[in-house]
């Protein structure tokens, strides 16, 4: 939430007065005024700081395949959820552990996430390559089961689940080696598909009925769970009459470091290399012998655990819940399509000032800028909301492509097409 | 041109017109039905639920023009839809009983409203109403589309920013409690021409309006997408800047077609909020726009029966499943978005058309078994040897 | 018909400081047929790009007709009369080649007229009888993704034909076909030669022998020399270009010789091919 939702000439003041705010006038307002731009600026850098780590590897995968992943929210929400199994992990350890868990679980977050994006690309994405569209549809049912998947997640369900892979890929794995799995593979996957899951049904009810609640109860439930922040970043620092909290800090300064972290892995590893000719010529790099299948594979992974990163950090900030992914989806895509494809810088700036846009439009500073100036004060006090304030952000947006249709730093070249 | 070239093309605009004939025919056949039997078969609750689902099917029919023939993916028609049901509802608002105590929508008073807004006025008159629930979306479609298409954005950047604008049109709608009832939306509709709203006789009405308006807006759309115009828009779904060096401005049709999907996901929205009693901006959630998309995504892109047919088979099956299994219904219809576009790209009647045909004929023994090479089958130039040697 | 259709005045095109196109001037006259040949990343495509307007020149002009194209977009210049095929066949493949043919045949474009006039019988005509010369008649009515790739090329060259431009732009409209295809496409341009003005990019020597009469060398994205095929190929400068700088070693061969040497190979094979 913001920081300076106290601060004078707030929304409460402006329904009342309906003009000039009484502290705005004279030299303390102007002192006010510049610790409330001041404040907002850093509020909104915070706010933008969130939107580029959420964005970051949307981006990535976007710049190399075309390929926006509509499930990107609910790998955040794993993320979340990885944080939160992480910190009832560490409250078991007792006090001193339980001040270090977020670092533990900044990694186990990363790599829950990174193994269900690769799972996602793999089982997915890479059928639908070519077909940005349809892989936009696909990756929101994905979405969806996800988000189910976490309201109704029990032990009967994960064993059922278990079973059922080991018996059907298993299967599989074991029939390829005949030489004529070819021939019968419409039949195996006949059989072997219902039959696996037949056992695991059967095996599920079977556990559910012999140990009830032990094994039905779901893990989180529908509703939301609430992580703790680590007592060192609980309480903040002081700015003028307000303050900026230490979690937030602790945000930026992580976003910072994948900021930094993910431009190092681009432009100065043999991997990062190859993602970067990927992105730039697909089929001059996979005619150069650079494994295409194996670059995608890696850089979604890679997107999707900087999305795992994005979802512990929020969980930092209020309560998370199965729909926690949806909050965030549309603002990280608007940063995509402002900062344009292909160089982080882009997304970078987009996330800033769409971040600092919202905060400073949505807490009314505008507002206090053009106190004296009655239409203009109308005008920003209409949207002087935090949801008023996306409408007017997302307007700046439709008017910024106007000017700039390809984004803040488009490529330029020949290009094949259009 | 030779006189055989004249006589073909003669035997092609006789075939033509009894396809035509054959396909107005089926359609009125089971408009009939679908008035007449369906209500005495069914129960008035699956009546009711039929007419809404016929009223969504108007705005599959409404998306697959702009995505299975034009090639533009909206997340957004929500909006639209949402935005045609306001406007009949503010209609019926106004209907109030000359007994009341105030002259206003009884949720205004709640707020503290003293005077009906500028912009509800006109909405007294049900011509304006009627109008204003394609011509409104139509306009919001219109101006979006122009903005969005003149700069050649398209693509996955046309999607989200359509569902960028269902994020924009929600906050807006939620936020205005004293003009638009915010959260709660427009319900509890009363009278509309004197006739009882929620009266079984008035619904029956509905009913068959909407079966009649769905006609139309199929008709319409076959219009659209057959003659030369319909090609083009193909040819703008298959190589859009090859359209421009044809001397074709792509942007106008782009707009054109776009402001018309959206005034049929309008009138949708009205045929919907009238059988519900409900509108409120919960239609401009994420989710319904996208699951718009899948009804024709399982019906058929491209194929304007399978868009109907998508909408109202997955409808049922939603009302189904979810009023007796909620629990799995998301992961019913995750795996659903999963299947279409995995195992079913043309949908159900583009599945039927490709190999429906070909298994039915083998399992029933039916099929013509070919003892030549498959494409020589195919290939005109061996047909018109056939034909000429023939002779 | 000597005033000139086309000419380009000093035009540079810069991509981030890379110029695609350097200083160009170019110019031809009305019913030309002029071939541009070039290496790799002389520009050939680029100079295709700015006249047709998909891409705007840094500097300079084009001027079509008289007219400056600057301010017209893509549609706008095709409707004043310049018709582009592009370097692989781009039809619409969802479409028969009689709807193509339509499609690209229709003199009134605006959207309302499209959607609510009928075509006319003259364009029927025009369609049937560009089906027949381009030989797609008795595949009128399929599908075209089913064309084989010579046949896509000549669909894409009918479309261009039925557009009735002034000046037709073809990009490698050869590449990929076999020598009997070749030949025919080379007949035919010949024979669009006497009614347009054909600007023909293009890789395969012999086919440029074949219809070549005046022949342009574009080299990073200047033009290098003009003249007929015989005097480009014997000018040492475009020699040096194709075949890179004569090694130190062979200066001591007469001079004429190693043109002679250069002049065989240059005629004989396929200058590198994209």
């Amino acid at each position: 939430m913001p920081i300076s939702q106290k601060l004078h000439c707030g929304i409460e003041n402006k329904s009342k007065e309906g003009g000039q705010c009484p502290l705005c006038a004279g030299v303390q307002g102007r002192i006010h005024l510049l610790t409330s731009i001041l404040d907002g600026i850093f509020s909104g850098l915070s706010i933008g700081s969130i939107l580029l780590l959420a964005a970051l590897g949307l981006a990535i995968v976007f710049g190399l395949m075309g390929v926006i992943n509509m499930a990107h929210g609910e790998l955040m929400m794993l993320g979340a959820y990885a944080t939160f199994v992480v910190q009832n992990g560490f409250k078991k350890l007792g006090e001193p552990w339980l001040q270090v868990y977020i670092f533990v679980a900044l990694i186990a977050a990363f790599i829950v996430a990174a193994l269900v994006g690769l799972l996602l690309e793999r089982g997915v994405i890479r059928y639908l390559y070519g077909r940005p569209l349809e892989t936009l549809l696909a990756t929101w049912g994905v979405s969806l089961i996800l988000q189910q998947f976490v309201r109704s997640v029990n032990w009967v369900m994960v064993i059922g689940l278990v079973m059922f892979s080991l018996l059907f890929f298993g299967g599989m794995w074991i029939l390829q080696r005949r030489s004529d799995f070819d021939r019968i593979r419409k039949w195996v996957i006949a059989v072997l598909l219902p039959l696996s899951i037949a056992i695991s049904f059967v095996v599920g009810s079977v556990l559910s009925n012999a140990y009830q609640l032990a094994v039905t109860q779901p893990w989180f439930g529908a509703q939301n769970v609430d992580v703790t922040a680590p007592k060192w970043l609980q309480g903040g620092l002081p700015i003028g009459n307000s303050q900026l909290p230490y979690t937030r800090m602790f945000i930026m300064v992580l976003t910072v470091l994948c900021v930094v972290g993910i431009y190092f892995f681009l432009n100065k590893t043999p991997w990062g290399l190859r993602i970067r000719s990927v992105t730039q010529n697909r089929n001059m790099s996979a005619c150069l012998g650079i494994p295409t299948q194996k670059v995608d594979a890696l850089t979604f992974a890679l997107g999707s655990g900087l999305a795992g990163i994005a979802g512990c950090a929020v969980s930092l900030l209020g309560s998370v819940g199965p729909n926690t992914g949806q909050n965030y989806i549309v603002n990280t895509f608007m940063v995509v399509v402002v900062g344009g494809v292909g160089k982080l810088v882009g997304t970078i700036v987009g996330a800033l000032v769409i971040g600092i846009l919202d905060y400073v439009i949505g807490a009314g500073v505008l507002m206090n800028v053009f106190s004296q100036f009655q239409p203009l004060f109308d005008f920003f006090s209409f949207f002087a909301t935090s949801s008023m304030a996306k409408v007017m952000v997302f307007l700046l947006i439709v008017l910024f492509l106007q000017f700039r249709p390809a984004g803040l730093f488009p490529q330029k070249g020949r290009t094949v097409d259009a | 041109m030779t006189a055989q070239a004249t006589a073909d093309r003669q035997g092609i605009d006789w075939a033509r017109r009894r396809s035509l004939l054959i396909e107005v025919a089926i359609v009125l056949a089971v408009a009939l039905s679908l008035m007449f039997i369906a209500p005495v078969i069914l129960s008035s609750f699956y009546t009711n639920l039929l007419g809404r689902f016929l009223a969504l099917a108007i705005v599959a029919l409404g998306i697959d023009l702009i995505w299975g023939f034009t090639g533009m993916l909206s997340l957004g028609h929500g909006v639209f839809f949402t935005l045609g049901g306001y406007a009949l509802a503010m209609h019926l608002k106004l209907q109030i009983p000359p007994t009341a105590s105030t002259k206003l929508p009884e949720f205004m008073s709640l707020y503290g409203v003293t005077e009906l807004p500028w912009f509800w006025q006109p909405f007294y008159s049900f011509p304006f109403a009627a109008l204003a629930v394609f011509v409104i979306p139509a306009i919001v479609g219109a101006i979006l589309g122009y903005l969005i298409f003149r700069n050649r954005i398209r693509g996955v950047y046309f999607s989200i920013l359509t569902q960028a604008t269902t994020i924009i049109f929600f906050n807006f709608f939620n936020g205005q409690q004293k003009l638009f009832n915010g959260t709660n939306g427009l319900t509890d509709f009363k009278t509309l021409f004197g006739a009882q709203v929620s009266s079984s006789n008035s619904q029956r009405t509905f009913y068959i309006l909407t079966i009649l308006i769905l006609i139309l807006a199929y008709a319409l759309c076959r219009w659209l997408t057959s003659g030369r115009f319909g090609r083009l828009l193909v040819a703008i779904r298959d190589d859009e800047s090859r359209v421009r060096f044809s001397g074709y401005n792509p942007t106008g049709y782009k707009v054109l077609i776009f402001a018309i999907s959206a005034a049929l996901a309008g009138i949708a929205g009205a045929m919907f909020t009238i059988q519900t009693g409900i509108i409120s901006p919960n239609s401009m959630n994420i989710a319904f726009s996208i699951e718009m998309v899948i009804w024709v995504a399982v019906g058929g892109r491209a194929t304007l029966v399978g868009a109907i047919l998508g909408a109202i088979v997955v409808n049922f099956a939603r009302s189904l499943l979810s009023e007796k299994f909620p629990e799995i219904w998301l992961f019913f219809q995750g795996g659903l978005f999963l299947f279409v576009v995995l195992l079913l790209p043309n949908g159900i009647v583009g599945w039927i058309r490709r190999e429906g045909v070909d298994l039915f004929q083998s399992l029933t023994g039916t099929r013509k078994r070919s003892f030549t090479y498959p494409s020589l089958e195919e290939d005109p130039e061996v047909e018109y040897e056939r034909k000429n040697i023939g002779d | 018909m000597s005033a000139k259709i086309l000419v380009i005045d000093n035009i540079t095109v810069s991509f981030d400081g890379f110029k695609a196109l350097n200083n160009l001037n170019f110019s031809m006259d009305a019913g030309e047929l002029r071939v541009i040949i070039g290496p790799n990343g002389a520009g050939k495509t680029t100079f295709l790009d700015i006249i047709t307007g998909k891409t705007k020149p840094t500097e300079g002009q084009v001027l079509f007709k008289g007219r400056n194209l600057r301010s017209y977009s893509e549609h706008q210049i095709a409707q004043m009369g310049v018709g582009r095929k592009f370097q692989t066949p781009r039809v619409y493949l969802n479409l028969t080649p009689r709807e193509n043919l339509e499609l690209s045949c229709n003199h009134r474009k605006a959207v309302f007229p499209t959607l609510f006039s009928k075509t006319p019988s003259a364009e029927r005509r025009t369609v049937a009888g560009l089906l027949e010369t381009i030989g797609l008649i008795h595949k009128a009515d399929m599908k075209a993704n089913l064309l084989s790739h010579g046949e896509k090329q000549w669909l894409e060259i009918g479309m261009l034909v039925a557009q009735s431009p002034d000046l037709l732009l073809v990009d490698e409209p050869v590449a990929g076909l076999t020598d009997e295809e070749t030949m025919k496409t080379g007949e035919l341009l010949l024979s669009l030669a006497e009614s347009h003005s054909i600007i023909v990019i293009e890789h395969d020597m012999e086919f440029v022998r074949q219809i070549a009469r005046k022949v342009t060398v574009l080299h990073q994205g200047s033009v290098l020399c003009e003249g007929t095929i015989d005097e480009v190929q014997s000018n040492p400068r475009v020699i040096e270009v194709y075949l890179g700088q004569p090694h130190e070693a062979e200066d001591n061969i007469p001079v004429s010789a190693k043109l002679e040497e250069h002049k065989t190979s240059l005629s004989a094979e396929d200058i590198v091919t994209t």
